[in-house]
């Protein structure tokens, strides 16, 4: 009975949103990239993606093989780099490279000038300063962005929508001091914060998210507690409490229904501000530790490097794309749920 | 005939909704004669605001009018010009509507709109408008008019406010007034105030009026000539006399009999009792300052008493704010109140929260609006099952399902319906559903909190019955609480009526109507059954 409800009224919606081209276009890009780069480890890495060896398969990718594997001399993991270990491998079977043979933090020494050096036939953008390739660079580094604001987004929704929720649904003085407080959490400054926690410890990217959603969980609080605010003085939920409705059981079924399409509005606006913030923290140096792929930290790398335009180019086209996707499929999703347009 | 002021011949109206073409008025022929009160007469839906708003063209654009003519003072309104219909409208024809609150300004003082109206028809200086205007305060007689002038709509009550409203539409003295249920938005007392109003400023200014209406009580009281009207149709048009003693039309004959008549099933007084209230308090702190000091409260429930035997209705009556409404939530503990509730040997107000929810299955409740108190995502049957899962935790889904149907069938739904959504279904099913919802817990006793009043009185009259038969079937002691005393003289055993809060009379239903012994309860069955015999 359920499922008949959301099919018939989200169906709806989904045309709609596919109607929007732009939007759905949007997605399916989006979505296309983020798949893609979930598997950057088979697109982008430095080790082989199967090696055959003497009648025997071996795959690189989830176990460490030594050098004396391949008939070398030495006990320490294979260098797929040296040509030595290549010629060992290539004797007795093959190999099969990746597409992009470098991993986000192998650094080529093979190059013709200094780091940062410009795009070539191996590195297609160029390299970083540190002659890291930067396409190997950007796919890492947007798998991490969107993951790390995937996260961020649905951690601070969940919480905000809570806090939305009860402040609304119970108000009086719950709502009071809950306002009060999230005025003056709000007012913190959170990029100072940063600033001494990263002199504390060395955030990696569950401190950051910890951190980021500490400050950031408030943006849905609004909007869920006005829908709250106006749901529960509806006939229907004061029936449902006339049922015997536990509070609980009427703000999941009765109230947050009708708060969700306001927040499910909101979701992709908040995942691109969650990314600006990572991104925004990697460019001053307080975000992803050293030699993590992000995005920041290429643009701050371009900002040091005039002298190689790839470096920022890259970063700002990538960012620019990504965001403008999650801007079109914002606007898809709010024309689709908009409910004016339901009845 | 010189006499007709307005003729309306074979009108028919459609709303263009995207591509479809509804035809909601079909061939609707009318004649207004000056100074007579027409009052067409209909069920909501039946097209009757749609066809006296298209004499002012006030319909919104998706409005065509395929076939007829409205004829005022030898000019087509449909076809007339944008410049003149503006002159038609407010001085020609004046209009007063269901709403005050809404159809004034609340930005705007109550005397600068009432001069606007003048100054839109006529060229007078501002000193004239403002005597004027005031003059029209004081002839709608409203009390201390000169201070009403510079009051905002809010600050005046529902009566007040719809006669600003009738001062507006009358103010630049127009052949006719359209006036679309212009009373029943208020209290019974202040219906009748207004209605005689409107008879009397008809008797001095000798104007036609157009009075549309559901309520026949209404139109006994003030019509010359009857239209009825079903389904965009007019099935008949008489004087009041023929159309009540001999209506020519079966639906006619069926609106009159659908008046609620008759007395409820007699109850045993020897039933035990079920419900006592003693010195039940509903007091909303007044708050000030930072710190939220109480420094007064508003009292909407103020010590009353009275009991209720098994099986007996009792009908709480008053006015909007007498505080019946929040004595049944009261009751129900869905508020916060002081004093004693006895259901049976509980004590309501010494239990927690988690032991009174264990008890809502004895005690339901049927609101008002029938829409709003289903939830537009679910589908019926989960509405109907929704106390089930709580209260019987144990049933299997067939079980369940089993349950719904019956109590489906018991309330006169479909059952076969069950897997639709509130939307689909009318005002009468969406209270037949609220109703099943209540059922199914198989309580003892039941709120009814105005459960009628938004509905049409066919339907209403069939609600009733249902209700009625519920009683007898599971013995159920209701609480009627109702502005309507009809609906509560065919329903209560005994009555309580309230004012501003506290209870002014109490006693069986019988003695209430023959023998009312405070001033407003007979004010109140003067202006409910003026004009029957009781």
């Amino acid at each position: 009975m359920i499922k008949i409800n959301i099919t018939k009224i989200n169906q709806e919606r989904w045309n709609r949103f596919r109607a929007n081209k732009r939007g759905y276009i949007s997605l399916y890009l989006f979505s296309f990239l983020f798949v893609i780069t979930l598997f950057s480890e088979l697109i982008a890495n430095d080790r082989p993606l199967l090696i055959y060896y003497d009648a025997q398969f071996y795959c690189p990718l989830v176990k460490e093989y030594a050098e004396t594997q391949f008939g070398g001399e030495f006990e320490a993991p294979a260098d797929y780099k040296d040509p030595y270990v290549i010629d060992l491998i290539n004797k007795k079977g093959w190999m099969i490279n990746p597409i992009i043979p470098f991993s986000y933090n192998t650094i080529n020494y093979d190059l013709d000038g200094p780091a940062p050096s410009p795009p070539s036939r191996t590195n297609w953008l160029g390299t970083d300063d540190r002659g890291r390739d930067i396409v190997a660079r950007l796919f890492y580094g947007f798998r991490i962005s969107v993951l790390f604001g995937l996260t961020l987004t649905i951690c601070s929704s969940a919480i905000g929508i809570i806090a939305g929720a009860v402040q609304g649904y119970y108000g009086g003085s719950i709502d009071i001091f809950g306002q009060r407080f999230i005025e003056i959490w709000s007012s913190l400054p959170t990029l100072f914060l940063l600033i001494i926690l990263s002199s504390v410890v060395q955030p990696n990217f569950w401190w950051l998210l910890g951190i980021t959603l500490m400050f950031g969980w408030m943006s849905l609080v609004g909007v869920v507690r006005a829908e709250f605010l106006r749901g529960r003085n509806f006939e229907y939920v004061t029936a449902a409490r006339a049922l015997g409705l536990s509070d609980a059981k009427i703000i999941f079924r009765h109230v947050l229904p009708n708060a969700m399409v306001a927040s499910i509005t909101f979701m992709p606006f908040i995942l691109g501000g969650s990314i600006t913030t990572l991104t925004s923290l990697d460019f001053l140096g307080f975000g992803l530790p050293v030699g993590s792929p992000s995005l920041g930290e290429l643009l701050a790398q371009g900002k040091a490097n005039m002298q190689a335009p790839w470096l920022g180019l890259s970063a700002f086209v990538v960012l620019s794309l990504m965001f403008s996707l999650l801007v079109f499929i914002g606007e898809g999703v709010r024309d689709a749920f908009d409910p004016r347009k339901v009845y | 005939m010189n006499n007709t002021i307005l003729t309306i011949e074979n009108l028919s109206i459609s709303f263009k909704m995207g591509d479809r073409i509804t035809r909601v008025v079909e061939n609707v022929n009318l004649v207004l004669n000056k100074g007579e009160t027409l009052a067409l007469v209909g069920e909501s839906g039946s097209g009757k605001t749609v066809t006296a708003m298209s004499v002012l063209r006030l319909l919104p654009e998706s409005a065509v009018y395929p076939t007829g003519t409205i004829t005022l003072d030898q000019e087509d309104c449909l076809t007339t010009s944008e410049q003149e219909i503006r002159n038609i409208r407010g001085n020609k024809v004046g209009v007063i509507f269901q709403q005050p609150m809404t159809s004034l300004n609340p930005l705007h003082r109550i005397g600068k709109q009432l001069k606007e109206s003048i100054f839109l028809h006529q060229h007078v200086s501002h000193s004239e408008a403002d005597k004027r205007a005031l003059y029209w305060l004081k002839r709608v007689g409203l009390k201390d008019p000169s201070s009403k002038l510079s009051s905002f709509p809010h600050q005046l009550s529902g009566g007040e406010r719809q006669r600003v409203m009738i001062a507006m539409a009358l103010i630049n003295e127009p052949d006719i007034l359209i006036a679309d249920e212009p009373t029943t938005a208020l209290d019974v007392t202040v219906q009748a105030q207004i209605l005689d109003l409107i008879r009397d400023l008809q008797e001095e200014m000798g104007m036609a009026i157009l009075f549309i209406t559901h309520d026949l009580t209404i139109v006994r009281r003030i019509a010359d000539r009857v239209a009825v009207m079903k389904d965009g149709q007019i099935v008949e048009t008489d004087v009041p006399e023929i159309i009540f003693n001999s209506p020519a039309h079966a639906y006619t004959r069926h609106l009159i009999n659908s008046e609620p008549k008759g007395w409820p099933d007699p109850a045993d007084e020897q039933d035990e009792t079920l419900i006592v209230v003693e010195n039940l308090k509903v007091w909303f702190p007044i708050q000030k300052g930072i710190l939220r000091k109480t420094v007064d409260h508003v009292k909407a429930v103020d010590d009353i008493s009275f009991t209720i035997k098994k099986g007996h209705t009792l009908g709480i009556v008053g006015e909007s704010g007498s505080g019946k409404s929040t004595t049944g939530f009261a009751i129900l503990k869905l508020n916060n109140c002081q004093g004693k509730i006895l259901l049976g040997e509980h004590s309501l107000n010494d239990m927690d929260k988690d032991q009174i929810r264990q008890l809502r299955k004895r005690m339901q409740i049927i609101f008002q609006d029938p829409f709003g108190s289903l939830n537009p995502r679910m589908s019926v049957s989960r509405i109907i099952g929704e106390g089930l899962a709580i209260h019987h935790p144990g049933l299997t889904p067939d079980q369940e399902e089993k349950e719904i149907i019956i109590v489906m069938e018991k309330v006169g739904l479909d059952p076969d319906t069950r897997q639709r959504y509130p939307n689909e279904f009318s005002g009468g099913q969406h209270q037949r559903i609220a109703i099943a919802r209540a059922l199914i817990l198989k309580p003892e006793f039941m709120v009814l909190d105005e459960p009628t009043s938004s509905l049409d009185r066919s339907v209403q009259f069939q609600v009733l019955e249902l209700l009625k038969k519920l009683q007898k079937e599971f013995h159920l002691t209701y609480i009627f609480i109702s502005h309507d005393l009809k609906v509560v003289k065919s329903l209560c055993h005994d009555i309580v009526v309230m004012k501003d809060g506290v209870i002014v009379e109490t006693g069986d239903s019988d003695k209430i109507f023959s023998h009312p012994e405070h001033d407003y309860t007979r004010q109140l069955i003067a202006t409910a059954f003026q004009g029957l015999p009781l």
